[in-house]
């Protein structure tokens, strides 16, 4: 197993414990941990300090029957929550985006693929599927894009991503990722905004495959 | 205090050696752990419902000061108190106390459910490690990481009241992740280390975890 290079920052692990990051990105967040010892440690560090804060928080009186409520409570059955384990190259919570079915691909040409998992107000969120030596279209962010590796890896000039490595890609980042030869490469990707790509071929395309 | 001998070896059988290490364990345990966290390992391990009413007793208030301070009404925090601490009888086999002190396990779901509620989405969370019942209790380990939480209060205590407050409200939800990066955040470098400790005792014994 190859070693994860690239983390999730702290405030964005912060964040996601606290419950504010997007969805899109609160679903690559909890795949990368689901992958990464590392980010699982620092996730559950905030969660720590949650606790810290909820303990020091100034208490408020309960209602006279809530707690015998619940006590009646503790041996009624109750159905557990669907839980979805990794599947194939895919974390839980990717899986259980896919509601436990395949990836859908669409075909964008040049053998590169994508299935859109969800799109609204939020962002965005895509698998994509990049054969070896393919590149994606160079692209800049007008917003944040989170892009996890499942499968293969890929380069730019900012370095190499493999399994399990996020790169983040911010306003300031213009790149032309190349997958590296072997396995096609297959990823997560999230933004809180449409991606806006350089030259006026794939921009005239972007609206019809919304990458 | 409750002593909580069983969950020591959890159901295995115990050796020799297990036994002893056991009684030198419930002895060390009376004398350290956190109230808190024996009485979650009685819930977990035993299914203690008098453990669940003290664990009820020291979290419901709390659980419900902290909720109405994201802006909830009383009586819908309520509600939120009472799913909370279903979830903390039902889900008792996902507590660690080699990762997390209850305080912690509780922050999480308490968050979970609120914005399960607010969104009315449900928040993607990562996969779960349960803790193989064939594992012994490293009290060490679960000591130590009592410990870090207690410096993690004492750092807080000592922040400027304007930290403290940006602290609290990023852990309310009420910061955005690039809010919380401006912030000067506390040393978490020492009980990160102590986390991945217990998550490193964990790797030995699962599959699939990275």
């Amino acid at each position: 197993m190859t070693k994860i290079n690239h983390h999730i920052p702290d405030s964005m692990l912060a964040a996601y414990a606290a419950g504010t990051l997007p969805q899109p990105f609160a679903i690559v967040v909890a795949s990368h941990i689901s992958m990464c010892a590392h980010c699982r440690g620092s996730y559950e560090a905030h969660q720590a300090v949650g606790g810290v804060v909820l303990d020091g928080t100034e208490i408020a009186k309960i209602s006279g029957d809530l707690k015998s409520s619940i006590l009646t409570q503790l041996d009624e059955p109750f159905t557990p929550a669907a839980v979805y384990d990794r599947s194939g190259i895919y974390p839980g919570p990717v899986v259980k985006t896919l509601k436990g079915n395949e990836p859908r691909w669409k075909t964008l040409g040049m053998g590169v693929r994508q299935d859109i998992l969800s799109a609204d107000s939020e962002g965005s969120l895509r698998l994509l599927y990049i054969p070896a030596g393919q590149a994606v279209p160079e692209h800049s962010h007008s917003g944040l894009e989170l892009t996890l590796i499942l499968q293969g890896s890929f380069s730019d000039h900012t370095g190499q991503f493999g399994i399990g490595d996020v790169e983040i890609g911010d306003p300031d980042l213009e790149h032309t990722p190349i997958a590296d030869p072997g396995d096609p490469c297959i990823c997560l990707a999230a933004t809180d905004a449409p991606l806006r790509f350089k030259s006026l071929v794939p921009r005239l395309f972007q609206p019809l495959f919304r990458i | 205090m409750i002593a909580y001998e069983q969950n020591i070896t959890r159901g295995k059988k115990p050796t020799f050696g297990a036994r002893r290490y056991e009684r030198n364990l419930v002895e060390e345990t009376q004398k350290e752990v956190s109230d808190e966290t024996v009485w979650m390992l009685a819930v977990r391990d035993k299914r203690d419902k008098a453990a669940f009413a003290n664990l009820f007793d020291h979290f419901a208030p709390r659980l419900k000061g902290f909720i109405m301070k994201t802006g909830m009404p009383g009586e819908q925090a309520e509600e939120i108190v009472q799913d909370v601490m279903l979830t903390v009888w039902r889900k008792a086999a996902q507590f660690d106390p080699h990762r997390a002190q209850v305080s912690a396990w509780i922050y999480q779901i308490t968050r979970n459910r609120q914005i399960d509620v607010i969104r009315k989405n449900n928040r993607p969370l990562p996969e779960e490690l349960i803790e193989p019942p064939s594992l012994e209790c490293d009290i060490s380990q679960m000591l130590a990481l009592d410990q870090e939480g207690q410096h993690l209060r004492q750092a807080l205590a000592q922040l400027s009241d304007d930290q403290r407050l940006a602290v609290e409200k990023a852990y309310l939800g009420e910061l955005t992740h690039q809010e919380i990066s401006e912030q000067t955040g506390l040393p978490l470098g020492t009980i990160k280390s102590r986390i991945r400790l217990g998550l490193e005792r964990l790797r030995l014994e699962l599959k699939g975890l990275r």
